[in-house]
């Protein structure tokens, strides 16, 4: 297929782009990038994008698709309809599955799954300890050989503060990130909630910003001391976030990311005990939220990532003790943000459009995340003035779980073109793609 | 007037006007306990269910009596030998109540929210009977129709409520119902066991129990459990008590008509000195007795009561 994108705002932040420039697709690669490009006649289509934006395929750096082991909450190739759903050309895949990613067997299974759905691209996360227990490191040569562009083993912090600096330092063989989940589980205990007023009131155990911050501090005293490269997974805390500043500052090898729940919603949205509320780390105070919002839009936090954990609805509909933790993000992570940000805050579309693109693709060491002339054609196209409710009962991913259900965003996807395909159109995702 | 909320799962749900309505029909409803047959044909034909995912034997009793002295029917739900323990979730435990017909589900749960959940799943309307560390609120309106019958009222009153604020739902619940009506609240107890973000109007917070008695026209004091030294809470029974512990010396210093209470059961010697809760002061029982009449009256409000 061959197609003419005519119109659009075209927006990368790698070369700083943004003009009113057309982008001609063909073979999978784009063929074409400039101003008032003649449609041809035969065989091309016309995709009329004016006053719509036009930017690099958006990776989300966050996601768990479930598969292999609990495909009753979600598949690779339901996770795959989400992302392109939501406007994503490229996911990571965290490695807690059943088996966890920490052998190449789990990684060639899920790329192969992948390719399958031939939807949205999938860069698998290998697993930093076996089993994702903390003790030993993981074979990451063969995790790496396999198509791993990270380790991490997120939902468990790494406890043992040697296991963690050898993992850093094991790493830098191969130079890929190590991805930390920072939970000092001491502190976080039984915790189901931010610790403060909310939790008081609602008698829900809580867990203070410190069990995040301490670890956080720790990680980033270990890649002090290793050089290795550290990012640090859904980060929640002002505190964090300063300690992340002061890392910088000491020319520590870090990068962050941030989810769109934590930009958007404080822990007074748990009033009501709605299980789709809990989620790890725990939705903060105001005060967090605003040092969050702030630091993504500075840059001193280079992505935003969904951290997308579907749950089958009867996991959900429980007590908020016995629910689990997690949002199914990828369907509402682009609005979400771009409502919160660039709408109510004026965040410039540009920056924002980097946080999915060259931030994730610089933190995962992938060519990827920007827009030439022959490479692989992955767009995603906003609309920045779409107005829209969240349905949940509509989302491709077999997760509902939501806490904005019924809320209206605007800014929302309506194009994502994966290797020249246009794999999602006005929200629908095309499964009959030539 | 009625309940306005379907379900009653906290105190901060009751306005003034609705508490006071509460505690009036209870003390109504107490005339009839004092009687020689304690029975009343209001809510023949009614249907009360109590559902207690928790061991309870006081709440418990108090509702059973209370509805049987109103002619409702009540069925006990036993969690420990229902389809609870095979498994059921609390959705399919509820919407098996309302395909029986239930009018009202009385709940007592270990984990906070609960209540909630379940109304949201509900037609018939729920009580909660104490839901984890949330709230219990007929403890807290049976509180204080005892301090209404001996005080008064409310406003201006110093209440200090001392012990494991922490995980009391007690606390809680009197936090809000208290405060609604007029009176000042002293929590007091040791920093881990006391939750942040109490501090408000009206409410003060202190580690020190001469302080927070001093003065006091009520002193309410939780029961500590005793497990919460295993967890580290508190190094010792002895130093919690010594530290946190109601006695003669202390209730010195409160006003000299100062009530005690207690939800009980009680640690006698622990939180509570045995002369303490068997003195003129101490409201123990008086809590028991309006405990019943408290929660006919809600069954009332909530039952007889048409749709306005």
């Amino acid at each position: 297929m061959r197609y003419l994108f005519k119109g659009g705002l075209v927006l990368d932040p790698k070369t700083r782009l943004e003009k009113e420039w057309d982008v001609r697709v063909a073979g999978g690669k784009i063929t074409e990038l400039g101003p008032h490009l003649e449609p041809e006649a035969d065989g091309e289509e016309l995709v009329d994008v004016s006053g719509k934006i036009v930017a690099p395929g958006f990776i989300d750096a966050h996601v768990h698709l479930r598969e292999p082991g609990d495909e009753v909450h979600e598949t690779i190739r339901t996770g795959c309809l989400a992302a392109v759903a939501g406007g994503f050309t490229a996911v990571c895949a965290m490695p807690n599955t059943l088996p966890c990613a920490d052998n190449e067997a789990v990684i060639e299974y899920v790329i192969k799954r992948a390719k399958d759905a031939g939807l949205a691209r999938v860069y698998p996360i290998g697993a930093i300890t076996k089993g994702r227990q903390g003790k030993e490191i993981a074979e990451m040569g063969a995790l790496y050989q396999a198509g791993a562009v990270a380790v991490s083993d997120d939902g468990n912090p790494v406890e043992n503060s040697e296991v963690m600096r050898r993992a850093l330092e094991y790493t830098q063989i191969f130079g890929i990130p190590v991805i930390a989940h920072c939970e000092d589980k001491g502190l976080s205990a039984d915790g189901l909630m931010h610790e403060g007023a909310w939790a008081t009131v609602l008698g829900l155990r809580g867990i203070p910003a410190q069990a995040e911050e301490a670890m956080v501090a720790r990680d980033l005293l270990l890649a002090q001391l290793t050089g290795g490269r550290l990012h640090l997974a859904h980060l929640s805390t002002a505190g964090s976030v300063a300690l992340l500043r002061f890392a910088r500052e000491q020319g520590i090898k870090v990068t962050a990311e941030a989810t769109p729940h934590h930009l958007l919603l404080t822990d007074e949205a748990v009033q009501g005990y709605d299980t789709n509320t809990k989620v790890n780390p725990p939705l903060r105070s105001k005060e967090d939220v605003q040092a969050i919002r702030a630091a993504v839009r500075e840059g001193l936090i280079q992505c935003v990532a969904s951290d997308h954990a579907p749950w089958a609805q009867e996991d959900k509909e429980q007590e908020y003790h016995r629910a689990p933790s997690g949002i199914a993000g990828l369907e509402t992570a682009v609005p979400i943000v771009w409502d919160t940000l660039v709408v109510k805050e004026k965040m410039k579309p540009m920056e924002l459009i980097a946080r999915w693109t060259t931030g994730p693709a610089q933190v995962l060491n992938l060519d990827k995340g920007y827009l030439a002339v022959g490479i692989d054609a992955d767009l995603t196209v906003i609309d920045p003035h779409l107005n829209k409710k969240v349905e949940a009962e509509s989302f491709y991913s077999l997760g509902k779980n939501t806490p904005v259900n019924g809320r209206s965003f605007q800014g929302w996807p309506v194009l994502t073109v994966v290797e020249g395909k246009i794999v999602m159109r006005d929200g629908k995702v095309k499964e009959d793609i030539n | 007037m009625r309940i306005k909320a379907k379900d009653l799962i906290g105190m901060d749900q009751l306005d003034r006007e609705q508490i006071g309505l509460i505690l009036q029909t209870a003390k109504e409803m107490k005339t009839i306990l004092k009687r020689d047959i304690k029975k009343v044909p209001t809510l023949r034909g009614k249907s009360v269910v109590t559902l207690f995912f928790e061991p309870s034997t006081r709440t418990r009793t108090s509702f059973e009596l209370a509805a049987k002295y109103m002619s409702a029917d009540l069925v006990n739900i036993n969690t420990s030998v229902s389809s609870v323990v095979k498994g059921e979730s609390l959705k399919d435990t509820g919407k098996t109540l309302e395909a029986m017909g239930v009018d009202i589900v009385v709940i007592r749960h270990s984990m906070a929210g609960a209540p909630q959940v379940l109304g949201g799943y509900l037609k018939a309307r729920v009580i909660n009977a104490g839901d984890g560390f949330h709230q219990h609120p007929t403890q807290a309106l049976l509180d204080m129709m005892t301090i209404q019958e001996r005080l008064g009222g409310f406003e201006g009153l110093k209440v200090a409520i001392v012990g494991d604020i922490l995980h009391s739902r007690v606390a809680r619940s009197n936090l809000f119902g208290l405060t609604t009506m007029g009176a000042e609240v002293t929590f007091c107890g040791p920093p881990t066991l006391m939750p942040p973000g109490l501090e408000r109007p009206g409410v003060n917070v202190t580690y020190d129990m001469d302080e927070a008695v001093a003065e006091a026209d009520v002193v309410m004091m939780l029961r500590i459990q005793l497990e919460r030294q295993k967890a580290g809470y508190f190094p010792s029974i002895r130093e919690y008590s010594r530290c946190y512990g109601l006695n003669k010396q202390r209730l010195a210093l409160a006003k000299k008509d100062c009530l005690v209470l207690h939800p009980g059961p009680i640690n006698r010697g622990v939180e509570m000195a045995g002369e303490v809760a068997d003195s003129l002061q101490s409201c123990i029982n008086e809590q028991v007795t309006n405990g019943v009449a408290v929660r006919m009256a809600l069954l009332y409000l909530m039952l007889e009561q048409k749709e306005e």
